[in-house]
């Protein structure tokens, strides 16, 4: 499921955080907290009441950020009418701040640990944890409805605390988390009578079994979305579709793979009006007539825009999916194992896809097939059926991206596995898609060159970034030279978020960047020849940063800490290895910046300088 | 950059100590096998032909292997020194047994190249032509192939000294959390496509690697009845390895062998097929019945005969336990 409610996409809560603060610790802490003072009434060109309501409209963080920085009357109108707060790095601020500022939140976004953790990274304990903030809100927001989590960890207990505090809470969304059991979510359905959302997307949760789903009572009808498609234990059937039956307003529901086609078919009569639907396994054996059923159930649903699920899908059935397919823009295919012709087959009848999202069993003929079919197309994702089976070589090469990007000019995201790339296959792409605003390129194997060529893959995202003038975010792969970063710095105006790996010759890479990104909020960095003095050369620019990541680089402990010493509202933290020596290399380095100072909850293996 | 031709068909034996180099080879043909020295040939112990410095896939051979007579089915025989090549078929024809002396863990530097049959179940017809082709366009894949996997291997490579990935041996060292995919979708893909090869859809798709082979192939156990026929399939598709030429669309060419000629040639070969099965352990193939045999197997490898030692006898203690 697509992050984008996560990312914001404007989220500079932090630096309003930071500017706040120092006008917080002035004259601002006499403010009043009523919104309305005599003086800005004399002084304000309209009336408050006009101004309030202008800015309850901003939903923006970003526009709300640069107008609580007008004026104090402003900032505390703003503060006053937000009801949604996204956190980027839940260590930037303490939720104490956050509840002395805001008054009326609603709904809290919160991300927690570094991106790395996804790939293990991260040690297990590092942190994150929730709960310290749902103490707090459970105090000072009574009324909380919506809580969405990614990289954070929250335990059954925290998922109890959570549905008996807040008797109003609607929408619980769980991306990429870890702590809890089946256990919490049985809390949550036994609890949450206003319950609209439930969204349990990829955690690594404790399935102990699918009772929890049989938890929500008779008695409630409120649930709009329900997303469990990657959990792995069979749920209770007849207690899912009373459920869906009686709640109404049913519009997104992702099932598990323990769900059948016979069982889908039964769903879906139930619930027409879905917009999104996650199916189950797509690979019973249907007698014709059931066959019939299903598409008929398909048919009958209008208005599904998104598909996804088609685990273990068996391609026969798949043309039971054409009534749905002319309305989609979204087709998430990326668990579904398929081949290139039954992916052209479907890819036939959605004309209107904006995105996909394939496997790479669909090779390099089936993204011949996205450029012939899509025209529309705005996002692909490839991901690696086998990614760690080097004896395996199938998958999607230069050829296929080439291909799209004929096809689909509106190309603006692209996430592509592969294991080969050429220079000029990039150059080719982003010539004929000039607006890619993500591009994330991932050639599987450490630090290999163009494959036709040997040549560096500098020149590649050199293309890129003097090409793709709105470029946000970039992630390289290949054989990268410093030449790549020089290009990144020099070009790349827009960018925000930048992964590297296994690439550079040497600190003038990094400095590079450093001193060239100037939209530059992310960075994360492994395994590349980078030291302290391209660490250092970042020194003025991490406080406009949320955070920057470097592991298995050259830095050192003394690094480090000259870092932390010079920036002290910086939290440096250094990961520290089983046994390694203090004065040693530091593995891994996790530098973010922060008004709430250190972090009291650091495991021992985290050393904070 | 060397890289592509070096890959070609280098290969590591497990005892080996010198690395492999290959002489680069241009054409599919030459690539596909080194004629020359993939004629079987039986040789008297001790012998080595002069000209067979190079083994089946260019690669050095040891000087001082004892040189098996090729008829005996002892499974603790050396590698013959390059005389003899070949799918080795050594059946004991009585009880249906692989005798082959078994390798560890093959630490062959596979290069890529292979199209492999389709993993979809029920979709035979597909992996047929696949089959069919796989030779000669694997052969070209292979000679654009990219660089070791191993980041370490290439000296142009500005590889900073991490330590994740250092000097990994042969055998393939995984770095951790590359290619950046989420665990749970590492997770889930890997129970998928397991899923996929034994699904109801009625197929049981194993990789077969043989020593030495520039590419694995796939085949699906259901297919086959019982170790005869499961023999007949890997030695044909493993002998264009092994004798005898491949034709210009890949296809091995028999070449005026007939098949009690190729049965001899395969009982004299040193190689051994071997499995893993659930547990992790290899086995010999062929000690088990069949129907086990298919429910426990989970990749097959036809290995060469020095490490066999010490394995049978952990089969047949293993097949007692179960029993």
């Amino acid at each position: 499921m697509e992050s984008s409610e996560l990312k914001g996409g404007k989220d500079s809560q932090i630096s309003d955080e930071l500017s706040e603060l120092r006008m917080e610790s002035s004259e601002l802490k006499k403010a009043k907290d009523s919104p309305i003072s005599d003086e800005s009434n004399r002084r304000s060109s309209f009336p408050d009441e006009v101004l309030e309501r202008v800015i309850s409209l901003l939903n923006s963080h970003r526009d709300r950020s640069s107008v609580s920085l007008v004026c104090k009357d402003w900032y505390n109108m703003e503060r006053w009418s937000r009801t949604h707060i996204f956190i980027g790095n839940c260590y930037s601020v303490s939720p104490e701040i956050v509840a002395r500022r805001f008054p009326k939140i609603r709904s809290l976004t919160l991300k927690g640990k570094p991106r790395f953790s996804d790939f293990n990274l991260v040690p297990q304990n590092w942190g994150a944890d929730v709960h310290a903030w749902l103490v707090v809100f459970a105090a000072k927001y009574p009324f909380l409805e919506e809580l969405r989590l990614k990289r954070m960890t929250i335990s059954d207990a925290s998922l109890e605390f959570l549905a008996l505090s807040f008797p109003n809470f609607k929408a619980l969304s769980l991306l990429s988390c870890d702590g809890f059991s089946t256990n919490g979510l049985a809390a949550i359905a036994t609890h949450c009578k206003n319950l609209t959302e439930l969204d349990i997307h990829e955690n690594d949760i404790d399935d102990k079994g699918g009772g929890w789903l049989s938890c929500f009572p008779e008695s409630f009808t409120s649930l709009e979305v329900l997303n469990f498609a990657n959990m792995t234990s069979d749920i209770n059937f007849d207690a899912l579709e009373r459920l869906i039956s009686r709640c109404k307003s049913v519009r997104v529901l992702k099932v598990n793979r323990s769900i059948s086609l016979e069982q889908l078919q039964r769903l879906l009569a139930n619930a027409p009006q879905l917009t999104e639907l996650g199916t189950g396994s797509f690979t019973q054996e249907l007698a014709q007539r059931q066959y019939e059923e299903l598409e008929s159930a398909f048919n009958n649903c209008k208005n599904i825009h998104t598909l996804s699920g088609l685990w273990e899908v068996k391609g026969l059935y798949l043309p039971a999916l054409y009534p749905v397919s002319t309305h989609l823009t979204f087709l998430n295919l990326s668990y579904a194992v398929l081949q290139s012709d039954e992916l052209a087959k479907l890819l036939v009848h959605c004309p209107q896809l904006r995105r996909l999202w394939v496997l790479d069993t669909v090779e390099d003929k089936g993204l011949e097939a996205v450029g012939s079919n899509c025209p529309l197309l705005e996002e692909l994702r490839v991901f690696p059926a086998d990614p760690f089976d080097e004896e395996i070589v199938h998958g999607v090469t230069e050829a296929g991206f080439v291909a799209v990007s004929y096809g689909c000019p509106r190309l603006h995201y692209v996430l592509y596995f592969c294991r080969q790339m050429t220079n000029a296959a990039v150059a080719t792409v982003v010539q004929n898609c000039p607006d890619f605003t993500h591009f994330r390129l991932c050639i599987m194997t450490p630090g290999q060159p163009d494959y036709l060529t040997n040549e560096p893959m500098d020149e590649a995202f050199g293309a890129v970034v003097k090409t793709c003038t709105k470029l946000q975010r970039l992630s390289v792969s290949g054989y990268l030279t410093d030449l790549t970063f020089e290009y990144i710095g020099t070009y790349a105006k827009n960018l925000e978020t930048l992964s590297v790996a296994f690439a550079g010759s040497s600190d003038w890479g990094m400095q590079c960047v450093l001193g060239g990104c100037p939209k530059l909020r992310k960075l994360e960095i492994r395994d590349c020849p980078f030291g302290n003095a391209a660490l250092l050369s970042g020194l003025e620019k991490y406080e406009s940063m949320r955070s920057l990541w470097m592991s298995a680089c050259n830095v050192t402990m003394n690094g480090c800490r000259l870092l932390a010493r010079e920036m002290p509202r910086l939290n440096v933290e250094v990961m520290k290895e089983e046994g390694s020596d203090d004065d040693g290399r530091a593995d891994k380095v996790y530098v973010y910046r922060s008004i709430a100072g250190q972090r009291r909850d650091a495991p021992s293996s985290v050393l904070t300088l | 950059m060397e890289r592509s031709s070096d890959k070609i068909s280098s290969s590591s034996s497990s005892s080996s100590t010198h690395p492999i180099e290959d002489k680069p080879s241009k054409t599919a043909k030459d690539t596909c096998l080194n004629l020359k020295e993939t004629e079987l040939r039986l040789g008297l112990p001790g012998s080595q032909s002069p000209e067979r410095k190079v083994s089946l896939f260019g690669k050095d051979l040891e000087s001082n292997n004892d040189k098996s007579n090729g008829l005996s089915v002892s499974p603790l025989k050396n590698l013959v020194s390059g005389a003899k090549r070949g799918f080795s078929d050594a059946i004991d024809g009585s009880n249906g047994k692989w005798v082959f002396p078994i390798n560890g863990k093959s630490d062959v530097e596979l290069a890529k190249g292979a199209a492999l049959p389709s993993p979809r179940g029920g979709l035979d017809s597909k992996s047929n032509p696949q089959q069919a082709r796989v030779s000669v366009p694997a052969m070209k894949e292979v000679a654009g192939i990219p660089q070791s996997p191993k980041p370490v291997q290439d000296k142009k490579n500005p590889l900073p000294p991490s330590n994740d990935h250092a000097t990994a041996p042969a055998a393939k060292a995984q770095v951790v959390g590359w290619p950046p995919i989420r665990s749970f979708r590492k997770n889930t893909m890997a129970s998928n496509l397991a899923k996929n090869s034994e699904d109801a859809a009625g197929c049981l798709y194993v990789k077969v690697s043989m020593d030495g082979a520039p590419y694995l192939r796939k085949v699906d156990l259901k297919t086959y009845k019982n170790y005869m026929e499961l023999s007949s399939a890997l030695e044909k598709m493993f002998s264009c390895f092994t004798i005898g030429q491949c034709s210009s669309n890949g296809l091995p060419v028999r070449d005026g062998l007939s098949e009690s000629r190729l049965m001899d040639l395969l009982h004299g070969s040193e190689y051994v097929l071997t499995y893993e099965d659930k547990d992790g352990d290899w086995m010999l193939v062929g000690d088990v019945p069949w129907e086990m045999f298919t429910n426990s197997c989970k990749r097959l490898r036809i290995m060469k005969g020095s490490e066999a030692i010490g394995l049978a006898p952990r089969a047949m203690e293993k097949c007692k336990s179960q029993n």
